[in-house]
Order: C-alpha cells, then structure tokens, then sequence
C-alpha cells in the first residue's frame, strides 16, 4: 500500500553495485518516516486515539444512553475513572464516543477536501487558459467566503450530523489542496518525461493516471493530514459554539462547551480531558504531515 | 618567494545522514603572486570543494579535517569566524558559476556591488558607489553608472557574470577563486569573459585559482595546472609541460576523450571506461587504477605518492607515461606516446558500465533495408516559422509581444544521415527539434518526414507516426519519471503504440537494455539510482525501442563529464551504424556536433546562416558568424590557445522579440556595413553543398551573385 504512494529504494548510482541484485525494495520515504522521531511519536498518538475511540468502548463499557442525574457531576472515582458530567454520563466513556465522531468526521471531511480539491485542480490545470482562470478564481472566491459563518447558518436550518458535518467541512476546506495540486501539475505538465511520453505516443488519460496523479500523490497526502487535523479543529469549534451534533450523539468540542459551564464549579474533568485530546490528536497529525512532507520533498532527498 | 596561497595536505569531508564522503583528500597546492592556477577535473573530484574549504564556505556538515591554508603566511583554517569574513571579499574573492542565482535579485547591482566596499572598507555610502562604477567599468559593463539601478534580471548572463566579476573585484584582492566562471554561459560569451579575466590579472597584479572541468579553458588561461581526481591531485606542472609531456594516465585520457575538429567520426573515441570511485569509501591504492589500462596489482594495493624528477612537474602514477621503461607489464605497449591507444577503447574493459558490445553487432539494421529504397530526403523542413507570445496572458494583451523563437528555415536531410544543428542558446535550434518530433506546431511552414506533413497530421495519424520519431532530451533527470521503474519508463512507447504481448515488451527492453549496456536488473530501478550517464543511456533506449527512423539528439551529452560524454558519443555513433537510424543532433557545442554529424547547420537568432559539410563549416567557413564561433571553442593546446588574439566575436546576442533588421548577426559583425542593416542575405552557395547567407562573406561564392536555397 505504501510503495504505491513512495514508489522509491534508496541506491546509489554506483558502478560496482550495478550487477547486484535488487535486495532492499523498503521505500525510502517510508524508511525516513520512521527514521524521524517525530513521525513515530505522531503515529503513536494517532493510533493510541484511534484504539481509544473505537476499541476503547469494547473494554471500557459504560452508560450512554440513559439520563442519570443522580450521579450527575461527579469527580474521578474507582467506579468513573474521569467523573461524570452534568448528565451523570461516564466521563471517560463520553470522550471515546466523542473520540469516535471527531475522528471519523475529520477523515471523511478531508477525504472529501482532497478529492475534490486534486480534481478541481487536475483538471484547471489541463484546460486551455480561459477555463483555467475561471475555475482558479472560484477557489478564490470560495478561499474569501468565512467558513464558520457558513457552517453556523447551515447548523440552524439543518440539524447536522456525522455526514453533513463532513460534506459541509470538507466542501469549504478543499480549496487548498486544489491551489497545491494546480501549480504541481501546471510544473509536471511542463516536465520533459510528459514530453517523453507524449512523443510515445501516450493518449492524454494515461498520462493523468501513469504520470500525473503518481507525481502529485506526494504534496496531496501531506496536504491530507493537515486537513484531518484542520477539519477535527473545525467541528470542535463548532460544537464549542453549540451548532455540533444532537444530543445524544457527541463529539470534543460539544464536550468542551458543556464543560465551560462548570468551570466556576471546579468540575475540572469536564474540560481539560477533551481539550486535550484535541490538542494531541492534532499535534500528532501534524507531525505525520510535516514528516511526509520531508519524505516526499525530493529537494531534502539526498541529505 | 613565499607563495600567496600556501595549502598543504588538506582534507575535507562532508557529513551525510548515513555517510561521509572524502571530497577532499591530501591536497597541497600553491599559487603565487599574479598567478593562475588551473584547478581541473571532472564533476565530483574535490575541485569546488577546495576552493570552498579555501574561502571557508562548506556546505553544512562540511569540514576541514587536516592539513592547512595559507594566506601571506596566515593559517586561515581554525580562524575565528569573525576574522574569516573579514578575508573574505576582502583578501579572497570568488565568482561562481551560475551568476542567475550567486546574485540577489531583489537588489539593485549597485548596491550589491558597493556592499563588499562598505563592509570592509570604511567608507561613505557615495564613495562606495563610486568604487562600483570604477569596478564596473573594469569587468567591462558597458556604461556602468547607468547600471548601478538596474536589477539583476534586466541583465543577460554575459553581463551578470560581468558583475559578479566586479563584485569580486571591489576590494582588490590578492586571490580571486574563480569556480566554474564560464560553464553556464555561451561560447562566444565564454571567451570574453576568460579574455576579461586574463587582462584583470595583468593589471591589477591578482592571482587567480581557475576552477574548471574543461581542458581548452585550462590550456589558453592558467599558467600552472593541478589535475584532480577522486579527491587528490594526481598531476600537477606548468601548463605547457602538461600538455606536451603528460604523464599520468588519468590526463591523458582526458585529454584524448575530447573530440577533435580535425577528427571524422571514422575511429572512435578513445573513452576511460567506467565511473569514478564512490568518494564515500575511497578504493585503496591508486583511484584511478580501476579504470587504468595501465594497472597493476601494485596500484590496487599502495597508493602512489605525488612526486617527480623536478618540484615543478608532479604526479602520483606507479607506471607513469613517457618515462623509461621501469616495468614490464604484459600485454600493453608502455612506450605509448601516441595517446589513444593507452586508454581502454571502451569496447576492451570488460567490467564497465559500459558494456555495450553485447547485442548492437547482432541487430539486423532492419530499418535502413525498410528505407534504402526511398527517393529524396527523409526530412524536409520547409520555412519553419515559430513564434511565442511574451508575457502569460494571451487573453487580455491582444498586441504582444512575440518572441522570434524560428524564422523561416528550411533544410532537409537524407536518410541514414546525420545533420547537426548548432548555435548559441536562443537561437531557436532546440525549438526546431520539438517541431519535428510535433512537441510544437509550426505557425507557418511545413515539416515532411517521409512524404507525410507531420504538422498537419491528425491526432490518430500522428500517433501512428510517433513510431518514426523520437527523441532524446538535454536532461535526463526530468526526461525519466522519477516514480517509474526503468522498466516501465523504456516500455511506455511499446504500451503506448499497442506493440507486442507483456511477454515480447519484456524481452524487447532487456534487448533494448542490452544494446545501451546497462545490466538486466536495471528495469527494477528507478531514476535516480543512476548517473547522469547512465540516465542518458536509459532515454536513448527508450527512443529505441519503436525502431524508429529518425531519433533527435537534443544536447545528448552536454550535462556529461568528459570522459562519460566519449562513451556516449561512441555508443550513439555504434546505434547509428548498427540500425541504420538518422540523427538529428542539436547542441551548442561545435565539437560534439562535429565529431557527429555529416552536414551542420549553424543557426543564429532563428536564423539559418550557413550550412555545409564538417569540413566546410570548420575549414572552409564563410559566414563571419561560423567563423567567429568556431574561433571562441578553447582548445585544449596551450599554443593554440595563446596564438588567439582578442575575442572573434564582441557584444551580447540581441533580443530575440526585436532582432536586428537586414542581417540579424549585423550588430555583433566586424564586417557589418549599411547593406547589412537594410537588405537581408539570401544564401549563397560556396561549392558543393556548402551554403551561407551573408552579404560580405568570408570567402568568394561560387559562382557568385546567385542564391541559392538552403533546402536545396
């Protein structure tokens, strides 16, 4: 899976090994990544928060569903290890199930942002100069609208949800990646191995799939990462301003605004473990993004 | 007398993530006062790397690991930081190779000139300025006050190397390390710039450190010479005992890969086999012994000391040429003074990379029965017209602009033949090359390859026609997909034209692999694993491998060394032969092209302006141009060289978007009159086959006052 994102062995060009056979295939990109301490320590994160979210409610069983105010706002005991909230929820078990929706709504908001952005971008790129203008200054257009504004009045009129939270996220967060892909593009179209392979004869899909979309792949999964940690900080905020998911449905940011509440009360565990468990998930994507964005940057290559 | 730079045993490495590399090892060098030393070598020996250790400007993770420099007696290595920068730009200068970027380009060339002055000088900011119209004026910039606002961009490279050059110059120093000066500049260009640098020597008393990979530069130009390799100095002399009494093999050898004007293409070249070492972990014993013909198990095993009948006249070689016979090694004539014969012709080594004998001999030369029995040329190029707009947005500047990439020039060639095309950067050679293999449309004109108008093809037609053409491109790191295999990359136009099973496209790339000389497993690989040799080898068998009938060179070997640049031109010489394909070669460098080609054509600002065979063009010329560019090739003979007088050809090539009327090479001609500016030259013939197109030509047309056509 990843040989076909970081198609590279490291060899150097050397006469003597030329006769050799091929032994190590492991990519080098993927070699680096692991070379670099802060990778490691953002792929740790984000899988300890994914077992946590998905895997943790499995061990961890607690109550959900059912109102219990008689055990509402309690501090960290034996039977709940981070307390309770204002609706006698288990604390620990509330930040998996809201784990689990920032999670999936940050994937999917960015899945959705990069698909359409190295689309969008793809094809502005290959289009004559006419049509290239036009579609690069709707990004610009769409770069100038203020997103939040956008998702709070979205928020009012429907009653948002895992999937619409996503599309509406993913729908105003994929003008970045689209400008990165734009200029990689119109910079590889140029290349003389695009020559090459049109000389070949190459008809012009082929060279989308063979040569362009490969070439590209590098910037767009860097871009994907930070737009996981972006949309995971966008749904926090809006669940902050208290336009998130429905109760009983939860995700950090919901948990966050509910627990300012109580902040005057001393109910520490109603704030500080959802805040941070924003800031380390996203600090840990952020290191996979720039470690990636190392491995791919061919400049740093021969260092 | 104390020498100005005094460096002994210096080594230099530089750290990498997984290794360090050896750039510099054991070198000692001096260089006197109004000196030129000549510092040559291939890419990757340590001669940059010397000089950088000299100016203490290493690359991170560089450092000066032993031995020591001079300056006036002064050790410079261990200096406090401080103290090095006030040397440097002060006591030593340097200019670099690549004036686009060593300069700033959000900075005015005045300031960036008066800066060295006001950092070392205590001076005013005026005075400042007035020193940098001085020294302008010195590197020859043509009215330099006016310069001083003008930013770096709005100067050609000629001019900026001009500048770097009265950078350096600002603050009078001793040593000037000039590190590739000319490499990135045309050659009519190059031989101004060395003639400035030569002058400036003289009257200001400077020593110069002259970098360089290039053997003509080093004959007409220094006045001692060190010759690296590997990291070591394994010759140094006088620059004329150098070339007359050479004595290491490694000098020799890359004296005899340069082609020769006077030499056809009949014989090969003579090549050194092979790469050079791994600096990362040097080979023990001599380096050069793994690609030595001389070699013995005595150079593999102890390294030979850098020593010689006279201090003036070093060189570290067990079995040094033209010396009494002290070893008898079996099998190779060691009398040699003959030159070629002392260098494995690459086809004798059995271990290079270079193992290209293999399968070329056995290949039926199909295509050449396919078109023995065509009439007229393969190509015919009929008024080629190609223009660009200047500036991105066509839509909005209806009136732009254009650049006169092409204009108007037909030539045709047969089949079997090989044309070569040459001329300085923008004179359009490389824009024709794209027209013929349909990278680019014409604006007008016309371009017949086998009877059929390839610009006028269909796009389906086209396809089908792409079998016939191709093309091997200047730069082999962007022409190969960095994220392909080789494999895949030589395969792609047999995918690409529906040809064969998986199974024969498998076995027609390891046919294919075969007749360039890489190895099988080389289809696993992926670009960057390779050299830039090897890179070229790899585009060449992808043009390949559609049989096609005629193959573009677009500068096949000038971002090679010397020594890989003669494998090259002997295995396309041997494809050629063996396939019977037809070349077209596009590249600047008259030697190459000479060594290549049956007919040239020399291009000038879009313009053909002569056109003949090798010999016509490099004996025979008539065109004042060919002449003059002809005259700037540096010739690796120090008699040669210093029998040359002032530059041939002066000035700066004009914009291409508003060329000169009449004759568009008036403005750089000596001969240059009114005429030239009002009428242009028709093409006039100059015996068989031979043409140019100019008023006042060198010799007399026959028969005179008729044109001729240059497509004739």
């Amino acid at each position: 899976m990843w040989s076909m994102f970081f198609p590279f062995g490291r060899r150097r060009a050397t006469e003597d090994r030329a006769d050799e056979p091929v032994l190590d295939r492991r990519p080098l990109p993927l070699r680096r990544a692991t070379g670099n301490r802060l990778a490691v320590i953002g792929f740790a994160m984000l899988i300890f928060f994914l077992l946590f979210s998905f895997v943790g409610p499995l061990v961890y069983r607690t109550n959900q569903d059912v109102i219990s105010l008689v055990d509402a706002n309690q501090p960290p005991s034996a039977a709940h290890l981070l307390g309770t909230d204002a609706n006698g929820f288990d604390q620990l078990g509330r930040l998996m199930k809201g784990g689990q929706t920032s999670l999936e709504i940050g994937l999917f908001a960015a899945v959705v942002a990069v698909t359409i952005g190295t689309l969008w971008g793809t094809v502005a790129a290959l289009s004559n100069k006419t049509v290239d203008s036009i579609m690069m200054r709707v990004v610009d257009v769409f770069l100038s609208v203020p997103f939040l504004f956008v998702v709070l009045i979205l928020a009012v009129t429907f009653v948002p949800s895992v999937l619409s939270l996503s599309l509406v996220i993913g729908g105003f967060s994929w003008q970045v990646p689209a400008r990165l892909v734009h200029s990689e593009v119109l910079i590889l179209r140029e290349q003389d191995f695009i020559s090459a392979a049109r000389i070949a004869g190459t008809p012009p899909w082929r060279l989308i799939i063979r040569h362009l979309v490969p070439n590209t792949l590098g910037v767009v999964i860097v871009n994907m990462t930070f737009q996981v940690a972006d949309a995971i900080l966008a749904v926090a905020y809006v669940g902050f301003l208290g336009f998130g998911l429905q109760f009983p449905d939860v995700d950090w940011g919901d948990m966050l605004s509910d627990g300012m509440q109580y902040m005057q009360a001393g109910y520490w565990w109603l704030v500080y473990p959802a805040g941070v468990c924003i800031v380390l998930t996203v600090v840990a994507l952020n290191f996979i993004g720039d470690a990636a964005r190392d491995a791919t940057d061919v400049r740093l290559r021969h260092r | 007398m104390a020498p100005l730079l005094d460096v002994q045993n210096l080594s230099t490495s530089i750290k990498l993530t997984s290794s360090t590399v050896h750039a510099v090892d054991n070198v000692s060098l001096r260089v006197g006062k109004g000196e030129t030393l000549g510092i040559v070598g291939e890419s990757g020996c340590g001669k940059s790397v010397t000089g950088l250790s000299i100016m203490g400007l290493l690359p991170p993770g560089g450092a000066v690991t032993g031995g020591s420099i001079k300056l006036n007696g002064r050790e410079l290595v261990g200096l406090q930081k401080e103290e090095v920068r006030r040397i440097r730009g002060n006591q030593i200068a340097m200019i670099f190779q690549d004036p686009l970027t060593s300069l700033d380009p959000t900075k005015t060339i005045g300031y960036q000139v008066a800066e060295p002055v006001r950092l070392h000088r205590n001076v005013s900011r005026k005075a400042a300025l007035d020193r940098a119209v001085e020294v302008l004026g010195l590197a020859g910039v043509p009215q330099p006050r006016e310069r001083l606002d003008n930013y770096p961009h709005q100067l050609s490279g000629g001019l900026r190397q001009r500048v770097m050059i009265a950078m350096a110059l600002a603050c009078e120093p001793e040593l000037l390390i000039a590190d590739e000066p000319t490499t990135a500049l045309d050659v009519t260009i190059q031989a101004q710039i060395l003639a400035l640098l030569r002058d400036l020597k003289e009257r200001l008393g400077m020593a110069i450190l002259l970098i360089t990979h290039d053997m003509g530069v080093v004959a007409g130009h220094t006045d001692r010479v060190c010759v690296m390799y590997a990291g070591q100095v394994v010759e140094t002399s006088g620059v004329v005992p150098l070339f007359r009494e050479t004595r290491h093999p490694y000098t020799r050898a890359l004296l005899a890969s340069i082609p020769r004007f006077r030499q056809g293409r009949e014989n090969a070249l003579p090549a050194i086999p092979g790469l050079p070492p791994d600096l990362s972990r040097p080979p023990r014993g001599c380096r050069f012994a793994a690609r030595c013909f001389r070699a013995t198990e005595k150079c593999r095993a102890e390294e030979p000391p850098l020593t010689g009948p006279t201090s003036a006249h070093r060189y570290s070689c067990w079995h040094p040429l033209n010396e009494p016979r002290t070893l008898a090694v079996s099998g190779v004539d060691v009398s040699g003074t003959t030159g070629t014969d002392l260098v494995a012709p690459d086809a004798r080594s059995p271990r290079t990379a270079d193992g290209i004998r293999t399968s070329a001999t056995e290949h039926k030369p199909e295509t050449a029965t396919a078109n023995g029995d065509r009439e007229g040329p393969l190509l015919d190029l009929r008024n080629l017209v190609k223009e660009y707009p200047v500036g991105s947005n066509a839509v909005l500047r209806r009136n732009a602009a254009r650049v006169k990439a092409v204009s108007d020039v037909s030539f045709s060639m047969p089949a079997g033949t090989t044309f070569g095309l040459v001329g300085e950067s923008g004179c359009g050679k490389t824009t024709i090359g794209k027209m013929i293999v349909a990278l680019e449309r014409p604006d007008s004109g016309s371009v017949t390859f086998g009877g059929v108008d390839v610009a006028k093809l269909r796009r389906a037609e086209l396809r089908r026609e792409r079998r016939d053409l191709q093309l091997v491109f200047q730069d082999s790191h962007s022409s190969l997909d960095p994220r392909m295999r080789i494999g895949s990359i030589i395969a792609e136009p047999l995918h690409a034209q529906h040809w064969g099973s998986r199974q024969a496209r498998r076995e027609r790339v390891f046919e294919l692999l075969a007749e360039v000389g890489l190895p099988k497993n080389t289809v696993e690989r992926y670009p960057h694993e390779f050299s830039g040799g090897q890179r070229q080898r790899i585009g060449l068998a992808r043009a390949l491998s559609l049989n096609p009938r005629l193959i573009v060179l677009d500068e096949p070997v000038s971002a090679l060394d010397v020594s890989i640049r003669a494998q090259m031109l002997n295995l396309m010489t041997r494809l050629q032969a063996s396939h019977g394909l037809t070349y077209l070669v596009v590249s600047h460098d008259l030697t190459v092209v000479r060594h290549l080609a049956d007919r040239i054509g020399v291009m000038y600002l879009g313009k053909l302006v002569e056109i003949g065979s090798g010999s016509d063009i490099y004996e025979r010329p008539a065109h004042p141009y060919t002449a003059g560019l002809i005259a700037a090739i540096p010739l690796p003979s120090p008699a040669a060289e210093h029998a040359k007088k002032e530059p041939a050809i002066t000035g700066e090539l004009p914009s291409p978007v508003h060329p000169p009327s009449g004759c568009r090479f008036r403005t750089r001609c000596r001969f240059a009159q009114e005429r030239c500016a009002v009428e242009e030259p028709e093409p006039r013939s100059f015996g068989p086959g031979h043409l140019a197109a100019c008023h006042f030509p060198l010799r007399t047309a026959t028969p005179p006052e008729t044109t001729a056509d240059f497509a004739g």
